[in-house]
């Protein structure tokens, strides 16, 4: 046996980078004289203990899942999409154009013209790197950066110029007719004696991303198209050996990539917001990639490294509300686990991998 | 079911500890962020000075994120905190989708509007800071010796403008001959401090001629008065008294009084007036600053000339024009 079992390897691993994380982040709370263990508490009251609390880490689960699914499907193929922000902004505006100017009749028609609308505004903010890394063999991670500040410039500018309201200080848009805005939980599990999940802005595409990662499994796992990535994420000479055509795939999954990062934009906007700002990805289509690592790139694993940075998220807010430990230093913590989980992944698993292959000489 | 008696238990608790802090006023900084030497500075100031005033205490929180917003004003509404007090034009939208919610809790939004019809426990506070920039515009084509003044902005935003706005129009009732240069420092959040892109604006602008730069750029002003003061030209600070960052390099600054208005709202408590409130320079909500770093700098015909014109600004005898009223300037063009 010269490898960990896969169960050490999708646990243990993150598990572990998790705790060390953990205990650094006290070590940093203890160094600025607060408490680390009420730190902890609060964050777990706040975001984990009360159905409001759910209310906003599902939100920003949500957001996670997305641009986390965003970045898997880069990973199989070998690619690092950084571009899930400026998709996701993108994405932001097409949502924002169907709300506006098509005077729908059902929030549920509304939904379904959104997601095509965020899904196609995603995809083909995409497709231009997509098409220079094919063609031109322009690297992907310096394009999609790139166009992430482009997508900034866009959205600010038809903000600014075109669908600020007249007298407006915010560069938002209107506020979505009342027709397209989504049901949230609160709207779906609340009842008057038992006000669940008050004012908390998760909504019903958090089933949407539940739903994303099931389509995630089945297009990567099931289909050949899946296969296809897979394979050119593996050995791009074999892919062009067995026919495969290197430039459609990478067109096909930075399109698919493209366009998980801009439904994102559905939660932000219709469902939070209810009209377009302009920072409504807050940093999402960053944390996705964290995600998509800590996630091994699979819908599983992403769907709960989602969950534990939505956490943090709503955590770190608590912490903001009712302590006096400034913003700076939870950023820092939210950081850390970054760091630990994406960046250092090899700092635990190479000796863990160690220890396994030594245990397991032991016993043969 | 047991874990929703959980919930319903714990919510409870924090119901009972909330009590606790009844009726102490909360604070919500934009996303600038507490410290940033210039506006909402100026609003934790004044709740400080509050608190050293009254012997109260209040809860404060720097937001993260565009969610936040309404999560911050909830809590602090549900906690019991009365007044809640928020900074910038990003929190009028939230205040009115929660203060409906909340009808006991009085919010203050300072520099948003939110229409007092429909929310009738809030209060909307606005500043006339064009009519302070036509101030400042005033003095720095006074203090030009090259016939060139600038100014530096932040976020391109219609608010920002305003300023550029009053300033062109100051600088040209002063001197109908100056030239006056304006950059905005970008199109995101970002521009409100990023004081490296600051420093270079400020650069090109004195490679164009201008000796005196006013700064509306949040932290970014920071970067444009040091760049002023290593080069040796004049800047003008905004929104709290820059002066003393470089004594006798700083002309003056555009005050804009939200410390003021925070702790006059603090005062009042959950007694507050709500409704709408335009501080002008009729109200001394703007104004410009004076004090022994700028002495030297600023001439007794400058004090006079200023003088002359807040009063025909007051009196009505001359308007300056504000630029969000039509999104068009008649001294400079964006």
């Amino acid at each position: 046996m010269d490898k960990m079992p896969a169960w050490a390897d999708a646990v243990l691993v993150p598990l572990i980078s998790i705790l060390l994380a953990a205990i650094l982040s006290a070590l940093v709370i203890l160094a600025i004289g607060e408490n680390p263990v009420e730190a902890f508490n609060l964050m777990v009251e706040g975001a984990l203990m009360r159905s409001a609390g759910w209310g906003y880490t599902l939100y920003y689960t949500t957001n996670f899942i997305f641009t986390g699914l965003c970045a898997a499907v880069a990973f199989h193929a070998k690619m690092f999409n950084i571009g899930g922000e400026g998709q996701a902004m993108i994405g932001g505006l097409g949502v924002a154009l169907v709300c506006l100017f098509i005077p729908f009749p059902h929030w549920t028609v509304a939904l379904l013209v959104a997601i095509v609308a965020a899904g196609a505004f995603g995809a083909l903010w995409a497709l231009i790197p997509a098409y220079l890394q094919a063609k031109r063999g322009s690297h992907i991670v310096i394009t999609t950066i790139m166009f992430n500040f482009i997508a900034s410039a866009v959205l600010n500018y038809v903000l600014v110029n075109l669908l600020r309201p007249q007298g407006a200080m915010d560069p938002a848009t209107a506020r979505f007719p009342e027709a397209t805005q989504l049901p949230t939980f609160q709207d779906m599990f609340a009842t008057a004696d038992n006000p669940l999940f008050r004012g908390s802005p998760a909504n019903v595409t958090f089933f949407l991303a539940v739903l994303a990662c099931v389509a995630f499994w089945f297009l990567m796992w099931r289909t050949r198209l899946g296969y296809e990535i897979r394979a050119f994420g593996h050995s791009e000479s074999a892919v062009k050996y067995a026919g495969i055509s290197p430039v459609r795939i990478t067109i096909v999954a930075m399109l698919i990539s493209g366009g998980l990062a801009g439904m994102m934009a559905l939660n932000t906007t219709m469902g939070e917001a209810e009209r377009l700002v302009m920072n409504a990805t807050e940093g999402a289509g960053f944390i996705g990639i964290a995600v998509a690592l800590m996630g091994r790139s699979h819908p599983v694993g992403i769907f709960l490294a989602a969950l534990l940075f939505g956490f943090l998220y709503q955590g770190g807010a608590e912490l903001a509300l009712w302590t006096n430990i400034p913003r700076e230093l939870i950023t820092v913590i939210q950081a850390l686990v970054i760091l630990f989980t994406g960046a250092l992944d090899n700092m635990v698993r190479m000796p863990l991998e160690r220890l396994f292959v030594a245990l397991g000489r032991k016993d043969a | 079911m047991t874990l929703i008696t959980k919930f319903l238990g714990a919510s409870a608790a924090l119901a009972l500890t909330a009590g606790a802090a009844l009726a102490d006023p909360a604070l919500v900084y934009d996303l600038g962020g507490k410290f940033d030497k210039s506006f909402n500075e100026a609003a934790y100031n004044g709740a400080e000075a509050w608190a050293a005033e009254t012997g109260g205490s209040y809860r404060d929180i720097e937001l993260q994120s565009e969610a936040q917003r309404e999560q911050a004003l909830r809590r602090f509404a549900e906690a019991g905190f009365n007044p809640v007090v928020t900074t910038g034009f990003s929190m009028s939208s939230p205040i009115a989708s929660v203060a409906p919610d909340y009808p006991d809790t009085k919010f203050v939004t300072i520099d948003g509007f939110v229409d007092p019809e429909e929310h009738p426990n809030v209060l909307s506070i606005l500043f006339s800071e064009h009519e302070g920039s036509y101030l400042v515009g005033m003095m720095a084509a006074m203090a030009s010796e090259t016939g060139t003044v600038s100014f530096v902005g932040g976020m391109d935003v219609p608010l920002i403008r305003k300023f550029a706005c009053g300033y062109a129009q100051g600088a040209k009732a002063a001197n109908p001959d100056i030239e006056v240069i304006s950059n905005m420092t970008g199109t995101t959040p970002a521009a409100w401090n990023d004081p490296v892109k600051g420093s270079e604006l400020a650069s090109a602008q004195i490679s164009q001629g201008s000796d005196v730069i006013f700064a509306a750029a949040g932290g970014t002003g920071i970067g444009v008065l040091q760049t002023a003061a290593d080069q040796d030209i004049l800047s003008i600070g905004v929104d709290s008294n820059q002066n003393a960052l470089h004594p006798g390099q700083v002309l003056t600054s555009m005050l804009k009084r939200v410390d003021v208005a925070v702790q006059d709202a603090m005062t009042a408590g959950a007694d507050l007036e709500t409704g709408v409130t335009v501080l002008g320079l009729a109200e001394n909500g703007v104004d410009y600053a004076m004090d022994e770093n700028n002495a030297d700098l600023v001439s007794e015909d400058m004090v006079a000339a200023l003088d002359a014109a807040r009063e025909q600004i007051v009196s009505g005898e001359v308007t300056v024009h504000d630029y969000s009223s039509d999104d068009s300037c008649p001294a400079l063009s964006f």
